[in-house]
């Protein structure tokens, strides 16, 4: 294939992609206020649009339409830079993610910008890297309250990325790659049996990585870094209008990524849960949608259960945190691999 | 292709260095080093050492630099003030430094004319190749290195924690 | 589109690295510049291990810079701790004023 081909093919793809993943991630916050809101026994937006369908653009707009303040205190360069930072972070972070069955047209990958065989650890390393916009929003801002929320917000989330990576030891041990094609592949034999949460016996990983990435997304009962009745706002307390928007939309577009990292490490990817009970359909074009479905279904799914456990559960304390991400989930995490590889040794 | 990456990450990694100096805040020089460790990693990539430069990224940049801004911040040492210095430095350092650089470029300019180019098409060390060299033939170095990061992190909170008992 | 690029040259950029690192020992004031400067040290010569591992087609190259990654994890992890105790004796971290062996 030439090379302005595949520059332009890839173009396309990021496009496409990126514009999928914003409409994900305003349409997140719409599903979040609607159902935190019938958790509290409310109705949640509902007047502009059909069930407030709307409600997103509308959002979008006032935010951009917002005075952009920025106070005298700040250093200015950091100030700019951190929400920038963070939400490039949390985009970049897609450009890994397979989101169909691996078709090929003209040996372009049609569902996924770029299969590497290093996959997993971009993703990693992408999210090591999203400390900075926190970190550096919370030091510039001059503020005394953002100070405290980046503090915590980065000790927190180094202190849980120990465990977030070590939780992926057993599935990257069972699938034998740090692809994540290869992981799903691996899974796709038997349809749900052979999901890494069941099958594969990563289900104590899963719940560690649960965990694990509420509080790297700094999400409730994690969410000790904005705790509002403690410190206003958390380390975006000085940001405003379209600076504010992005660490808002770098947080939604966490959880999408989370609830992405999770399907297709424990939840069988773009695989149906049905396995060979459902022969595989003839049509083309449903061979291709089919696999989105999935994927789509069950990111849902996940986000459907990240809302959830922010509407019910209440926050940590903050040693209870530091407590629980060094003295729980980090030995579980360790001793989930001792047994993995174990188990795998012996079969 | 490989030519324009390596100019670019080479200039990238040349100016992050050099604003490490200029800058007079410590927060400005962190984020010039991780900018240097970062087009590192990109190099690493073109050199096919694709596992590492995930590792340069994510124990670098993500964790050790993250803990120099987290002091940065928690210090909140603010700009570096203009001192003397020693004169040893000026008198004898920089010469010093410049001989270091010439003898080093000389060496690799002569040695130079021996070594290959190097192209994209190289192929990667992939992550089992390097995995079967790291647990089979280096086990005990391997070993060694845990206990090592154990004794360090022990003497680490040994040293930051307060005197009075109470952690 | 297929350019090649001379070894050499990334060991250039590596030495060039190191140098500067060790201009940024020399000039620093602020102990946590110097550190800083150590770091970029072992990068550049990490660079360079790279480099010949690519050279010579061994993987052992590689190891070695992954193990002085760990050992630089092992350094920052005990020599922050020491700049925070400097910092809580002293109230300073420029180098010129921690002269002293005791308080």
């Amino acid at each position: 294939m030439q090379l302005w081909m595949f520059v332009v093919l890839s173009l396309v793809k990021v496009i496409v992609v990126l514009v999928i993943f914003l409409t994900a991630v305003a349409y997140t916050v719409l599903l979040e206020r609607k159902l935190v809101g019938r958790i509290q026994n409310r109705w949640g937006p509902s007047r502009v649009g059909p069930f407030g369908l709307l409600q997103p653009l509308v959002d979008g707009l006032k935010l951009f339409l917002k005075e952009d303040i920025i106070p005298s205190g700040v250093y200015r360069p950091l100030y700019l830079l951190a929400p920038l930072i963070a939400l490039s972070c949390s985009l970049l972070s897609i450009a890994v993610i397979p989101f169909g069955a691996p078709m090929t047209w003209h040996g372009m990958r049609l569902f996924e910008i770029s299969d590497l065989n290093i996959g997993l650890l971009i993703l990693l390393s992408v999210t090591s890297i999203g400390v900075y916009g926190i970190a550096l929003s919370g030091w510039s801002s001059n503020n005394k309250y953002s100070l405290l929320g980046s503090l915590r917000a980065s000790a927190q989330m180094i202190s849980y990325e120990l465990a977030l990576g070590l939780s992926l030891v057993g599935v990257v041990l069972r699938a034998g790659s740090l692809s994540l094609t290869d992981i799903v592949k691996v899974q796709a034999v038997h349809g749900i049996a052979s999901w890494n949460i069941l099958g594969g016996g990563q289900i104590i990983a899963f719940f560690v990585y649960l965990m694990a990435a509420y509080a790297e997304t700094n999400r409730a009962p994690f969410d000790l870094p904005e705790a509002e009745t403690e410190l206003t706002g958390g380390y975006h307390t000085e940001y405003s209008s379209m600076k504010f928007a992005m660490f808002f939309m770098a947080e939604y577009g966490n959880m999408i990524t989370v609830g992405c990292v999770a399907t297709l490490l424990f939840l069988g990817g773009w695989t149906s849960p049905f396995g060979d009970l459902i022969p595989p359909p003839q049509n083309l074009v449903v061979q291709a949608l089919a696999p989105l479905f999935w994927f789509v279904a069950k990111v849902f799914c996940f986000l459907f259960l990240y809302i959830w456990v922010r509407g019910t559960l209440p926050r940590f304390r903050y040693d209870q945190l530091m407590g629980f991400g060094w003295k729980f989930l980090l030995p579980v995490a360790m001793l989930n691999i001792v047994g993995t590889s174990l188990v795998l040794s012996l079969l | 292709m490989h030519l324009v990456l390596f100019l670019i990450f080479a200039l990238f990694a040349l100016a992050g260095a050099v604003n490490l100096l200029l800058q007079k805040h410590p927060i400005n020089s962190a984020l010039s080093l991780i900018v240097v460790m970062s087009s590192l990693a990109v190099l690493y990539l073109l050199l096919g050492a694709e596992f590492l430069a995930m590792a340069q990224i994510i124990v670098y940049a993500g964790a050790i630099m993250v803990l120099f801004t987290f002091v940065v911040m928690l210090l909140n040492e603010g700009r570096e003030e203009k001192t003397w210095g020693s004169h040893t430095a000026k008198t004898l350092g920089f010469p010093a430094v410049a001989v270091l650089l010439a003898v080093l470029s000389a060496t690799i300019l002569r040695a130079g004319r021996h070594y290959g180019m190097i192209s994209l098409s190289d192929g990667v060390t992939t992550t089992q190749e390097l995995s079967r060299v790291l647990f089979h033939d280096l086990l005990l170095p391997f070993e060694l290195t845990s206990v090592l990061i154990l004794i360090a992190i022990l003497g680490a909170v040994a040293l930051a924690r307060k005197d009075n008992g109470e952690a | 589109m297929n350019t090649t690029v001379p070894a050499e040259w990334y060991l250039i950029l590596s030495a060039a690295l190191f140098t500067l690192g060790v201009v940024g020992f020399l000039i620093k004031r602020s102990l946590i510049s110097i550190f800083m400067s150590i770091e970029l040290m072992l990068n550049a010569v990490n660079l360079s291990f790279v480099t010949f591992a690519h050279e010579w087609h061994a993987v052992k190259g590689q190891i070695f810079v992954f193990f002085v990654m760990m050992v630089a994890a092992a350094e920052a992890a005990v020599g922050l701790a020491i700049i925070i105790s400097i910092f809580r004796a002293r109230g300073t971290l420029t180098v010129d004023q921690i002269d002293l062996m005791k308080l």
